[in-house]
């Protein structure tokens, strides 16, 4: 079977050792760790990201998979570094100020690291301040912003519009989530795109930025 | 472990309406004594909680017990139970909740004069505690102020002390998303029987000093979390029957320190904690559907004393603002358990059935709650030695629970729910014996930057 093929399967099975053992067996063989990267490792994450959001899989072998992910980005990274090979994307990602609630948050960031996002994670009641100033300084591709509860919502309204009055946060790609969001909701407040769940966060992002 | 036998030890007698230890309040409601009580719990309309806005935010608690109360006594319902279950900057701020409190005691003394309603006030400030990462869970800035606020209200007329507590939640919150029901048990018997200890031995205080009783608490933050989780597909909902079932350990802890009920509303552990102690519990289903699914709309209310909506924004509906349409929603649900109690136990007991049929077979976090499944649960609790055996020992009694309703076809499971059991079993078997060598497992494996272990006395 052709390496990657097995290299997808093993990740979305979330076999830990035996990705690490494919991994450098491709090394041996002058594989680019580009292409294990991205036509291993990831579509091996996307294969588990598929098949959540067909319920066929829970969240916790999800994470088996995000485990076995990675383990095996911890192997490839000097030969990445050598290669000069980057995240293609940065997303910044964070609960808003007032609310706890980190679950679904926590899910977006394991999903986007899976797909090879860098990923900043400020946690949860995150100041509106603080969204701004660490897209302005970071400058990252996509911004993820959380709320659970009705009365932060407002709190997510205002963070929008702080990061929206940054010179780099003006045309910075933003999309929100948790339960009482809608995507009118995220129209309303000038956000780019509305997640209703974890696995759907991926696939947002990839779609706004054109990936 | 306090209670070492059951309260409750035949499914027939756990039952809507009665408690073996039924609370009598200030106005002569009897809760647990033969008829079950409206609770209404209710909250703001998308809106910031500041400073600026409490002049609007006293406005809305205004509008809302004045229309609901006058709606209550237009049904000439039996009584009411008003739950103010804060916002977390209302109890970051003492002085912005009991100025909200105060409104809604004046507006329930101003029922009691006007209709002769009788009402009595449950306080339930937030646990703001984990604001703090990791939270700070025995003193601090958030902790202080959250004593002030149920201080402060117990004074004003604050009759029953509630809270959802947190303790162990830091952890719990990602053993649920890995399912990993190790952790889950380490959260809760472990972290959440410690902190419930503690906490609940300070409500005791506040309560002794001002008269007034400490009701009990839940763990929303945990069972209800994966009841989410799992109405979301992320986790098996056999998981989180099996999780409902360990929640009813932490629980407990709230009456081992002096709580008489009723228990909090969000707790779908209550049946299970009436079984062991006998008082009367709070519970909520389809008629919260206003705050959140439930696969439990029915069978909640089989062995509920009052009965509520969980929560309410108050935004207007055709028939009123929302808390007072809710306000009558319940009361119409009383009076039907209320009329199947006055025509007798076997009246009453056939409307039982039927709300436990009607949910038992669709979701194994109904099977759970049955009266049978309940019993067993609260007994494998009360004959373990500890609350970490009997978190152990809930979660193996939930497994045979619904793997046997499974296999005789009484419920319905997918062939990726009913692995689930398997897995949880062998893992609960597979823990060590005694607690201090499970401790120093789950020690070695906890997130240090989640979690303080010395909070828990650890």
């Amino acid at each position: 079977m052709d390496i990657l093929l097995e290299i997808q399967q093993a990740v979305a099975a979330g076999k830990r050792v035996e990705v690490k053992r494919l991994l450098e067996a491709g090394l041996q063989a002058g594989m680019g760790a580009r292409a294990l990267l991205e036509e291993g490792l990831i579509i091996g994450m996307d294969i588990v990201g598929s098949r959540f959001k067909r319920n066929e899989v829970f969240v916790p072998e999800m994470l088996i998979a995000a485990r076995a992910m990675k383990e095996a980005l911890a192997l490839l990274e000097p030969h990445l570094i050598e290669a000069g090979i980057k995240p293609k994307f940065t997303a910044v990602l964070g609960t808003v100020q007032g609310d706890l609630h980190d679950i679904g948050k926590n899910l977006v960031g394991m999903m986007w690291k899976g797909a090879n996002f860098d990923v900043i994670d400020l946690g949860v009641n995150v100041p509106p301040e603080k969204f701004s100033a660490t897209v302005e300084e970071r400058k990252p591709h996509v911004v993820g912003l959380s709320a659970l509860l009705t009365t932060t919502m407002p709190a997510m309204k205002e963070s929008v519009a702080k990061i929206r009055s940054g010179a780099f946060g003006a045309s910075v790609k933003i999309v929100v989530g948790g339960a009482p969001v809608t995507r009118e909701y995220a129209d309303e407040i000038g956000a780019d795109g509305y997640s209703p769940d974890a696995a759907s966060a991926v696939d947002l992002a990839r779609e706004l930025l054109n990936a | 472990m306090k209670y070492t036998d059951l309260a409750i030890s035949k499914p027939s007698d756990l039952l809507f309406g009665t408690a073996p230890k039924p609370l009598t309040t200030r106005r002569g409601m009897v809760i647990g004594g033969g008829q079950v009580y409206p609770e209404l719990n209710f909250t703001l309309p998308p809106m910031e909680v500041n400073a600026a806005n409490m002049p609007k935010i006293r406005e809305h608690y205004a509008q809302i017990i004045g229309g609901a109360l006058h709606r209550a006594a237009e049904l000439e319902a039996n009584g009411v139970v008003i739950e103010f279950e804060t916002l977390p900057p209302m109890t970051e701020h003492p002085e912005w909740g009991l100025d909200i409190a105060k409104i809604l005691i004046e507006g329930m003394d101003c029922a009691w004069e006007k209709y002769k309603l009788p009402t009595v006030f449950r306080m339930t400030p937030n646990d703001n505690r984990e604001f703090v990462r990791p939270p700070e869970m025995r003193s601090g800035y958030y902790f202080e102020n959250m004593l002030r606020l149920f201080e402060g209200a117990a004074g004003a007329g604050a009759e029953l002390l509630s809270i959802e507590s947190v303790g162990g939640k830091e952890l719990h919150d990602d053993a649920l998303i890995n399912g990993d029901i190790a952790a889950v048990i380490f959260s809760l018997c472990s972290l959440g029987v410690r902190d419930m200890r503690f906490l609940w031995s300070e409500l005791g205080g506040i309560a002794k000093r001002h008269g007034v009783h400490c009701a009990g608490d839940t763990a929303c933050g945990f069972g209800n979390t994966a009841m989410v989780l799992a109405e979301q597909r992320m986790i098996p909902r056999t998981f989180a029957a099996v999780v409902r079932a360990v929640t009813a350990v932490r629980s407990l802890v709230a009456y081992e320190e002096g709580a008489v009920g009723p228990g909090k509303d969000c707790g779908y552990e209550n049946p299970i904690l009436k079984a062991i102690t006998g008082f009367p519990m709070a519970m909520e289903g389809k008629s919260a559907a206003c705050a959140h699914m439930s696969p439990v709309g029915n069978i909640a209310a089989a062995a509920c004393d009052t009965w509520s909506n969980e929560s309410v924004q108050n935004i207007k509906l055709l028939g009123g603002m929302a808390p007072t349409c809710y306000m009558e929603q319940l009361i119409y649900d009383c009076r039907l358990f209320n009329q199947a109690i006055a025509d007798g136990p076997n009246e009453a007991r056939l409307l039982q059935k039927w709300l436990v049929k009607s949910d038992f077979g669709f979701d194994p976090q109904a099977a759970v709650l049955a009266p049978e499944s309940v019993i067993r649960i609260a007994r494998a609790i009360v004959q373990s030695p500890n609350h970490y055996a009997a978190g152990r020992a809930a979660a193996v009694e939930a497994v045979h629970i619904l793997r046997e309703a499974h296999a005789d076809g009484a419920l319905k499971l997918a062939e990726r729910e009913a692995v689930w059991l398997d897995t949880i079993e062998e893992s609960v078997e597979a823990l060590p014996a005694k607690e201090d060598d499970f401790i120093a497992e789950q020690l070695a494996m906890a997130d240090t930057a989640k979690f303080r272990a010395d909070q828990y006395g650890l």
